[in-house]
């Protein structure tokens, strides 16, 4: 009865109770977007994404337009400025991603500071607020999360060709680029629907530490989406209990409880033992030693 | 209804599988590929060999039609190759990731995409297809297997099934025997020929001169310039061979024969396998 009191509690406030929605709908969308990032190797593209919209945010907020509006727009920008800056080959594609992100950035804290309350929006803005989530801001990130995970089931088999075999996705003639461009709206979506949970500075947090232990578990996308999922329901879940009763920073409460469990899982690796003997028997190009 | 971004081109019935008429490309103004021209026929199989750089990545890519080549045409049965869904690729193994969590099931449906369309699941006809082309490759006991899992013949044998659940007529493959022992090597090439049979038309690109020897009818010679079309006996003689391999072919008179050793630098893995050719007294300098 106790425990089921500690429970029950904090949902006495109605703040709590959106918070939890919104951790809960967090938790969800960006393990499972966050899949396709860590089966790519694109984490850092993530995190430099995640960065870069912050002057659309702040001009959206100044103007009076949607957030996601002003979001989508610097995430496209950027993305389309790395392309241009990598595709002259002087530069490497991580470079011209850590130009972009660190310029839009800047750009985007240069805007804020004109604001009066600019030292409490910065911190709402790199490490979420989610306390503060209103019943709009909770209807808005519910909204566009289912949007995104049934953007991830319409596009499923063609982002998984993709991720898998890129050049398979030129020889069955699927629309690349559009693939691409896709896969990066729905990152600037979701990204915008998690901004009040975790924050920009964090974000990458939860698009790739649930996702990245769920790869140490399933053996089948779907299965590591799944695994993700739940993971990061149940992170974001215990870290808002926890930063309610000892009173620290819900955001960074959340990413904590999900790095622990990653570093748990990866200390216990159920399937390293089985591959390492795998490796032993067949030695192929990418077997250790070569 | 299936829904395509464009309509896979009709094949005409007497056209060859690839036809390239002098085909050059440029890649920042230096010619990669010098002037190509040669036909594959239906059910045809040729290794193209030649050393690293040679540009038999390119000469893949202007086929499947990824690279616009900037003078020549090419023809896949009859038309433009860029529209074409009859094109199976089997990448090099190294291209892979094979930490990645699919199964071989789940590897060969992706070969499927294309004609299932978008906004659809695999029905029973796509299922149907990914069965077959396991069974066709002797896969069918590891469907459920991860792909990392399986060792290297069975790799190149699962991708080989996805080439063929994509309903592919014309094979690319790059390097597919490298790395592999010699009764995998076998059991592939065994597939192949099972396939051309069929009238599957394949294209094999390969570094190595051991690989090539007996086991096509037809080479070409490839270094920038194709060098050499024909069969083996003709094409893999040292004179020639140099003119591709150059300072990477050792050519060593021996009283058996002429040796021709290719040093085929900067491979992940050295196999240099010794070619005896010509009979003692010929092709002796």
């Amino acid at each position: 009865m106790e425990i089921l009191a500690w429970l029950l509690d904090p949902l006495r406030f109605p703040f709590m109770v959106r918070a939890l929605v919104a951790a809960v709908t967090v938790g969800i969308v960006c393990p499972v977007l966050g899949t396709f990032l860590v089966l790519q190797g694109m984490a850092f593209f993530g995190d430099a994404l995640a960065h870069a919209i912050l002057p659309g945010i702040v001009l959206a907020f100044l103007v009076g337009w949607p957030l996601a509006l002003g979001a989508l727009l610097f995430g496209l920008a950027s993305a389309v400025a790395i392309g241009v800056i990598s595709e002259r080959e002087e530069i490497r594609e991580d470079t011209a991603i850590g130009i972009v992100f660190a310029g839009s950035f800047a750009l985007g804290v240069a805007l804020l500071s004109t604001v009066r309350s600019y030292a409490t929006d910065l911190a709402h803005i790199l490490f979420g607020n989610v306390l503060g989530v209103s019943d709009d801001d909770l209807r808005l990130i519910v909204v566009l999360g289912i949007l995104v995970l049934l953007l991830v089931v319409l596009f499923y088999k063609e982002l998984l060709v993709m991720a898998f075999d890129p050049i398979l996705a030129v020889v069955l003639r699927l629309p690349v680029r559009g693939l691409r461009y896709l896969l990066l709206v729905m990152l600037a979506i979701t990204i915008v629907a998690s901004l009040q949970t975790v924050g920009l500075a964090l974000m990458i947090a939860m698009l790739v530490t649930p996702a990245s232990t769920a790869s140490l578990l399933a053996r089948r996308v779907p299965s590591m989406m799944a695994v993700a999922a739940a993971l990061g329901v149940a992170s974001n879940v215990v870290g808002l209990y926890i930063s309610f009763y000892l009173d620290v920073a819900s955001g960074p409460t959340m990413v904590l409880v999900a790095t622990a469990v990653f570093l748990g899982v990866f200390a216990a690796d159920p399937r390293r033992r089985r591959r390492e003997v795998h490796a032993a028997m067949s030695p192929g190009p990418l077997a250790p030693g070569r | 209804m299936v829904f395509r971004f464009r309509r896979p081109p009709e094949h005409q019935p007497t056209a060859a599988t690839v036809e390239l008429e002098h085909v050059w490309v440029y890649r920042k103004g230096v010619p990669a590929l010098e002037d190509i021209s040669f036909r594959l026929e239906r059910g045809e199989q040729v290794a193209v060999l030649g050393p690293n750089g040679a540009g038999k990545s390119t000469l893949f890519q202007v086929i499947v039609g990824i690279l616009r080549p900037q003078r020549g045409r090419v023809r896949i049965y009859g038309s433009g190759p860029d529209r074409h869904l009859c094109i199976g690729y089997v990448p090099q193994r190294n291209q892979i990731d094979w930490r990645f969590p699919v199964t071989v099931w789940d590897a060969v449906m992706m070969g499927r995409v294309a004609r299932i369309g978008f906004f659809r699941w695999p029905g029973p006809r796509d299922r149907e297809a990914v069965a077959q082309a396991l069974a066709e490759v002797g896969m069918d006991a590891y469907r459920e297997r991860q792909i990392g899992e399986l060792s290297g013949g069975q790799q190149q044998r699962v991708f080989l099934a996805r080439a063929l659940a994509q309903e592919a007529e014309l094979l690319l493959l790059d390097e597919p025997l490298t790395g592999l022992d010699v009764p995998s090597q076998e059991a592939l090439l065994a597939i192949l020929d099972r396939l051309r049979h069929r009238g599957i038309s394949i294209i094999v690109a390969t570094h190595d001169l051991g690989q090539v020897m007996g086991r096509y009818d037809r080479v070409l010679l490839l270094n920038r310039r194709l060098i050499a079309d024909g069969p083996p006996a003709e094409v893999l003689r040292p004179p020639i061979l140099a003119q591709a391999f150059g300072s990477h072919l050792h050519i060593l008179p021996l009283p058996e024969g002429t040796v021709a050793i290719p040093d085929t630098c900067c491979s992940n893995r050295e196999m240099v396998q010794p070619l005896v050719s010509g009979r003692p007294g010929r092709d002796r300098p």
